[in-house]
């Protein structure tokens, strides 16, 4: 009996089936906005699908393509911080599941 | 004279849009069912326990010919703590027949639903997100895509939690973090016949676990494990406020759960099929506002009809019937040509009158009962296994009374017995 290893997130997205909108991110963070307020290092650690991540000079990078469209990230962030929608179309997470 | 390119719209081809539009569809009007995902489902997902029953009165044949994965007979109240578990285990032959709540796998279900609407006549266009919808004096009478306008005597809002139609017409708030939860759930094969083992159970029947405590470290929330035919659906709901103030990362507190040493027997040699997470209305009756509006109504997780009552947690049941109390406000509307606010206000009345309205009502105060009693989250679980060690672990010390025992257990916890009373006046209170 091999115990349940669930593995790193990207590994876990890995098995996930996703319509990538190439070049089309639906998700746009306001970096200064980020920075100030803490609000990038919030979303960073909230988001199930670890779509953001901090570089060393705080600036939050988007994987946008990894994102599950929870919501999550929107709900929190601080006022003005950022501009999200669902993906367009088609686009995007397309659960097996559910 | 505005010309309709169909009767109703509906946004949102979940169990709320989809039951909406059936119900409309049967009735012989001309329904839209939009739905951004390529296939229905393709963009749900539930923990998900279905409390059948209203599908069944909706569906003549739902147990039969829905994909729905196995009969929930046996209900388990979980308190875990990090070394230990305490929980009511009800299994009860009388949840057999009949079946009353099922596990649903929502990228399967979600296509028998649209399958039944498209039957009746319903018009499915998947694939299409709605980018907004359109107004005219106030008034809804559409939704643009892109570029494109489809008119409708009346919107149907079944657009999710996130309830961004409503949003961007500036004619709902955005849901308030506190009457939020992030859902961050794994579903994970370990085969038809380790789910009989390890869960004790036959045939096409299953088990539902509830569980509060470690699983999510303390936050108010929970953590679930149900049984498909297959495989498991497992994961934690966690209060987004709270996991907002925490310093905590919400896929590490899934991963907490999962490994438990409690819980991590039930997921041996196990392989995941999907990882998913979603939000969840948390806020309970206080999010049934500005549901109404002229040409709209907002049905289903977009309304905010979803219940965790401790016990159950409900969404699917809720959203269906307000679907059922939508459609029957919105063919009156039609047969009497007034889409207005004030007319199709009879949805509120429907809804009220029904299990939906009347269970949103009665656990009104459940969401501040379960946010608000921290210690169902920690001490309380530690209390009872404390207790039950007391009593269990022969150590061939003497013996203490029950009483003793669970004095001793009290003493050693956090816990005051003025707690004690708080929690059990306000679980009869609220639950």
């Amino acid at each position: 009996m091999v115990k349940y290893d669930p593995g790193t997130v990207p590994e876990r997205l890995a098995g996930n089936v996703y319509e990538v909108d190439e070049g089309n991110s639906h998700i746009e963070i306001d970096q200064e906005i980020a920075k100030r307020t803490g609000g990038g290092k919030l979303i960073v650690r909230i988001c199930p699908a670890h779509v953001y991540s901090e570089r060393e000079d705080g600036t939050i990078d988007i994987e946008f393509a990894a994102c599950l469209e929870c919501g999550t990230c929107l709900a929190v962030a601080p006022k003005g911080m950022l501009k999200w929608h669902y993906p367009n179309s088609s686009m995007g997470v397309m659960f097996r599941e559910g | 004279m505005t010309e309709f390119d169909f009767d109703v719209i509906v946004v949102g081809g979940g169990v709320a849009g989809s039951t909406c539009a059936y119900l409309l569809g049967k009735e012989g009007y001309e329904v839209l069912l939009i739905e951004r995902g390529v296939e229905p489902g393709s963009k749900n997902l539930s923990g998900g326990v279905f409390y059948c029953q209203v599908m069944q009165q909706i569906f003549a044949d739902f147990l039969e010919s829905a994909p729905v994965e196995r009969k929930i007979t046996r209900n388990t109240l979980c308190f875990l703590n990090e070394t230990s578990a305490v929980s009511v285990d009800y299994w009860d032959q009388r949840l057999q027949e009949p079946t009353n709540a099922v596990t649903v796998l929502r990228a399967k279900l979600d296509p028998w639903l649209a399958e039944k609407c498209e039957e009746v006549g319903v018009t499915l266009m998947p694939g299409i997100k709605v980018d907004e919808l359109v107004l005219e004096d106030g008034k809804v009478v559409g939704v643009r895509s892109d570029e494109d306008v489809l008119r409708a005597k009346v919107v149907v809002a079944a657009d999710g939690v996130n309830s961004f139609l409503a949003q961007y017409a500036g004619l709902r708030e955005k849901p308030e973090k506190s009457h939020l939860g992030l859902g961050v759930k794994s579903v994970i094969r370990i085969g038809e016949e380790q789910i009989r083992a390890r869960f004790n159970t036959v045939e096409d029947q299953g088990v539902a676990y509830a569980i509060v405590g470690d699983c999510t470290k303390g936050l108010p929330g929970g953590g679930f494990l149900y049984t498909n035919k297959d495989s498991v659906s497992i994961g934690v709901v966690v209060m987004l406020e709270d996991l907002s103030k925490s310093e905590k990362v919400s896929s590490q507190v899934h991963d907490h759960f999962l490994t438990h040493p409690f819980i991590a027997p039930f997921l041996a040699d196990g392989e995941l099929l999907e990882y998913g997470c979603h939000l969840v209305a948390e806020g309970g009756e206080v999010m049934q506002q500005d549901l109404v509006h002229d040409g709209l109504v907002l049905i289903g997780d977009a309304a905010g009809f979803t219940l965790n009552t401790g016990f159950t947690v409900r969404g699917m049941d809720l959203a269906a019937g307000s679907a059922q109390a939508a459609a029957q406000a919105i063919i009156a509307a039609l047969q009497a040509e007034d889409y207005s606010k004030a007319q199709l206000n009879k949805y509120v009345e429907n809804y009220q009158n029904t299990f939906v309205g009347k269970d949103m009502h009665t656990y009104r105060k459940a969401p501040a009962f379960l946010e608000h009693n921290h210690e169902m989250y920690g001490e309380m679980g530690k209390f009872l296994a404390d207790t039950l060690y007391g009593i269990y672990n022969l150590d061939l010390t003497a013996r203490k009374s029950l009483v003793a025992t669970a004095w001793a257990a009290l003493r050693k916890s956090n816990l005051r017995i003025r707690q004690l009373i708080r929690i059990g006046y306000q679980a009869v209170r609220s639950l």
